[in-house]
């Protein structure tokens, strides 16, 4: 670190849960990147016919995998949730702390309800199963 | 005495260094597309049987689904690149280690969007 005074940075600033937000928002968006490797490896072991695609289904099926794979969704959620919410900042809206912290609550129950949705289509086969 | 101008030097090394409202704008345009795309990627892998290989190839190459998902992948790795390359920017320090990653980036993105892309449309076009 250089000797020279730096402009304020995070740790000098009163925690606010909307800071929680963004940093989720993040820390979501690296999970997904990881997942793009396991949807590529779906995909891949799919075109690779049959036994290959037993073998996937396999290690998906896990349970360090099946919790893995509902963290990745939970993740989709949030982050698509909070980059709609991102997109309408940017847009200029939206950006008073009372605005704020109503759209922030208002993310985190879409993502629960959302949620609380795909899981009871994955767990209570209705149409198709996982 | 060298064959660089003192401008060459200290183009594209300010904080921006060239690329950010590009960057900023791709972010954005990214994100809009990336709305419907992953949404009917979600909504279409929650009404698959995802342990099926026949409905799952069925699916992967039946209607537009093989367009569709090759410009879900491509839009989700560019989209994937530019957030994974914002935070190299802020959290790994030293130009070698900070290039290195970068590089890293870049090829470990579009080598799997390549891949995935082969893959829709070897289903697509050959059968699996």
């Amino acid at each position: 670190m250089p000797a020279r005074p730096l402009s304020p940075h995070l740790s000098v600033y009163r925690f606010a849960y909307t800071m929680a937000l963004s940093i989720t928002h993040r820390f979501t968006g690296m999970a997904l990147a990881l997942g793009l490797l396991v949807l590529t490896a779906w995909l891949l072991a799919a075109s690779n016919g049959a036994a290959s695609y037993a073998v996937a289904v396999g290690v998906f099926s896990h349970w360090i995998f099946r919790v893995l794979l509902i963290g990745w969704l939970t993740a989709f959620l949030y982050h698509f949730a909070a980059g709609i919410r991102h997109l309408v900042f940017d847009a200029g809206f939206g950006l008073e702390k009372a605005q704020a912290r109503r759209s922030a609550t208002l993310v985190i129950l879409a993502v629960l309800v959302a949620l609380a949705a795909c899981l009871y289509v994955i767990f209570c086969p209705v149409g198709g199963a996982a | 005495m060298s064959l660089r101008t003192p401008m060459s030097r200290v183009l594209g090394s300010g904080p921006a260094r060239g690329g950010a409202v590009h960057h900023w704008w791709v972010q954005r345009l990214t994100s809009i597309a990336l709305v419907p795309l992953t949404l009917w990627l979600l909504l279409s892998l929650l009404s698959l049987s995802l342990a099926d290989h026949a409905a799952v190839t069925h699916w992967i190459g039946s209607n537009l689904n093989p367009l569709w998902l090759t410009l879900t992948v491509a839009v989700m790795a560019w989209h994937s690149v530019l957030g994974v390359q914002v935070v190299i920017e802020d959290y790994v320090h030293g130009a070698a280690a900070k290039t290195f990653a970068l590089f890293l980036n870049q090829f470990v993105h579009w080598l799997s969007a390549a891949v995935a892309v082969y893959a829709v449309l070897h289903i697509a076009f050959r059968g699996a």
